[in-house]
């Protein structure tokens, strides 16, 4: 380097600069995050599994359709979409935020990539938040993905009039349960400063822990899983009012709005009394899920989880040392 | 206007029951270099890092042009370049987005960034990988863009933790231009080091801590006329070889000097007698014997000496 190349008349340090608001860094810092997470690798292998599922979901209706256990199921278009978006979208939703949230803070210690930006006039909330937007705006690229693969389904079995209004709140609800989802996800991954910790930690607690947890405490314990977050994730399906009874496989139409959940099927206790299949909690758990959570009720769950989550992870960051 | 300044008042640092920092005192003040020297786990980086917040004193309080960098971290970091640990950059970013990132967080307005980051890179001679992604840089050129990205705001306070890590000799020797250049523009540079030839070369003072305590901090010239045996020492440099034994007794001979040793045909090493007076007046003597003096310099060897001195004394 010559000394030519370098100013020799003394000049005020950083004049023009100005730092802006914290709003704005949030930002600013999304769209950097943003530009990020969908140039990565992880985005592409996330894709790759999504359009998977879609594919196996189509070839299985494509070749099974006119069979007895996929009748009920392609009968209507709200069974159709209640039973593939409703029980699938949820597990697109895991996926996506164990991917971009699993070690999303966890990774800025490991990685190192978390010194270049503490080096900057920026708040540490100000990171979790920008990196959790960030998160959130990739994954909702991939839930639209699965999305556009369940509707091409449903247009090609049903055609594009049959869409059923209920696919709108059933996806303000996946959306809903996936900010829920992604701030439990940032907060265990803030509990870490190695990334495989929190990447599988968030990976075992959502795809076997919560649906474990669910079962033991509405199975075993007999008690309605409301602080369980996966049991929220039901509404998705449940919006569309379709559920099959266990005892005699008909689909039943029923919407709880309601902030109460309902045990047994959809259409309470009496559905539940003409089944001589559903006895004590051990026959329960075999049988499957026992109660139904309400779509408000649902709504309550995940809007808690968000804000105590959000709260605890940011608190958690705010504490933690670049050490 | 103050100059700038970083303040460290009675920091300390524990770690469990272990003591990383022990209520270091320390004020840099005006456009200068600091080095911070230090053995490995003397404490150097922990103090950096406080001072930058990316890890919390115990006790103990750091300022950056007067501002609590705890209370204010974002008003305390927005006039400060900072670089601790050679940190990494998302791989699939490219130098300009990386630093467009630092520019749009800083505020740098639209209409300057260009130049600005034109001007950094340059510097630190990346502007051929300028669009390329980290994913592929070796550990030396993600440094370069390291220090790029701690200096393209143009800031009054920089804090560099060892920045020629990973660096060749080229890339070193660059990195001393770029301090210079900032000395120049009226900048406090803050910098640690392992390297003393690149602290002799650069810094005007230095600071050394061992086992998280400060054993001093004052002018290099200073540190090295009460530290090493008494008699401050400097290195010449000269365009030619000396050319006799009769021109090296006229140096001998200059008011102050207590000894003259030819290192090399073009290399002298003075000591002499006095402070700072004694010292200016022995510089314009040597330049008087027009015997080619190009650089003047501390010898690296005089801090080493009192490095290792004062570091043995602690074991």
């Amino acid at each position: 380097m010559s000394e030519t190349e370098v100013e020799t008349k003394p000049e005020p340090a950083g004049s023009h600069s100005h730092v802006p608001g914290s709003f704005q860094q949030i930002l600013k810092l999304t769209r950097a995050q943003f530009q990020e997470y969908l140039s990565s690798r992880r985005f592409v292998i996330l894709l790759g599994i999504v359009a998977m599922i879609g594919l196996i979901i189509t070839v299985v209706i494509g070749a099974f359709h006119d069979r007895a256990f996929l009748q009920a199921l392609v009968s209507s278009p709200l069974a159709f979409y209640g039973s593939f978006w409703g029980g699938a979208a949820s597990f697109v939703i895991v996926l996506s935020a164990v991917f971009f949230g699993g070690d999303a803070i966890a990774g800025e210690f490991q990685n190192k990539t978390g010194y270049f930006l503490m080096g900057l006039p920026i708040r540490r909330t100000t990171i979790y938040v920008g990196k959790y937007i960030a998160a959130l705006l990739a994954s909702i690229c991939v839930l639209i993905v699965f999305f556009l693969i369940i509707l091409a389904n449903g247009v090609y079995y049903f055609g594009g009039d049959a869409l059923p209004w209920q696919f709108g709140p059933s996806l303000l609800l996946s959306i809903i349960y996936l900010v829920a989802v992604l701030s439990t996800t940032f907060l265990f991954s803030s509990l870490f400063k190695t990334s495989a910790y929190g990447f599988v930690l968030t990976a075992v607690l959502f795809i076997i822990g919560f649906s474990l947890l669910q079962d033991v405490v509405q199975s075993i314990l007999d008690y309605q899983p409301w602080m369980v977050i996966s049991y929220a994730s039901s509404a998705i399906g449940g919006v569309f009012g379709t559920a099959t009874d266990p005892c005699t496989g008909a689909v039943i139409n029923t919407i709880n709005w309601g902030l109460n959940g309902i045990y047994g099927i959809p259409g309470g206790p009496a559905a539940r009394a003409g089944c001589p299949a559903t006895g004590g909690p051990r026959e329960a758990l075999l049988s499957g899920p026992t109660w139904t959570p309400g779509i408000a009720e649902a709504v309550v769950i995940m809007v808690g989880y968000f804000v105590i989550t959000s709260i605890v992870g940011l608190l958690s960051f705010e504490r933690e040392e670049f050490a | 206007m103050t100059g700038p300044s970083i303040e460290c008042v009675q920091l300390t640092k524990n770690f469990g029951t272990f003591t990383a920092l022990s209520r270091l005192d320390l004020k840099l003040e005006g456009a200068k270099c600091v080095g911070f020297l230090g053995p490995n786990g003397a404490g150097k980086t922990t103090a950096l890092k406080m001072l930058t917040d990316m890890i919390f004193p115990s006790s103990g309080e750091c300022f950056i042009n007067g501002i609590n960098v705890r209370e204010e971290r974002k008003k305390a970091l927005a006039e400060a370049g900072v670089l601790i640990e050679s940190p990494e950059i998302y791989p699939s970013l490219t130098p300009r987005q990386a630093l467009e990132m630092v520019c749009d967080l800083r505020g740098v307005p639209p209409e300057h960034r260009r130049d600005r980051i034109e001007e950094v890179l340059s510097e630190v001679k990346m502007q051929d990988w300028v669009d390329k992604r980290f994913g592929k840089f070796s550990k030396g050129m993600k440094q370069r863009i390291n220090i790029a990205a701690a200096l393209v705001h143009d800031p009054g306070v920089v804090i560099l933790d060892e920045p020629a890590t990973g660096l060749d000799p080229r890339g070193m020797a660059e990195v001393r231009d770029i301090v210079r250049g900032l000395k120049r523009r009226n900048r406090l540079i803050f910098m640690s080091s392992h390297i003393l030839q690149e602290v002799t070369d650069v810094c005007d003072e230095v600071a050394l801590i061992d086992k998280g305590k400060l054993l001093f901090y004052d002018t290099l010239s200073n540190v090295t006329s009460k530290f090493a045996d008494g008699a401050p020492t400097i290195d010449v440099g000269l365009s030619r070889p000396l050319g006799d034994e009769k021109v090296l007794k006229q140096v001998e001979g200059l008011t102050g000097v207590t000894s003259c040793v030819l290192l090399e045909p073009k290399r002298l090493r003075l000591k002499f007698k006095g402070g700072p007076t004694a010292q200016e007046q022995l510089l314009a003597s040597l330049v008087e014997l027009k015997i080619g003096v190009i650089t003047l310099s501390e010898p690296e060897s005089a801090l080493e000496e009192i490095y290792l001195k004062q570091i043995s004394k602690g074991d």
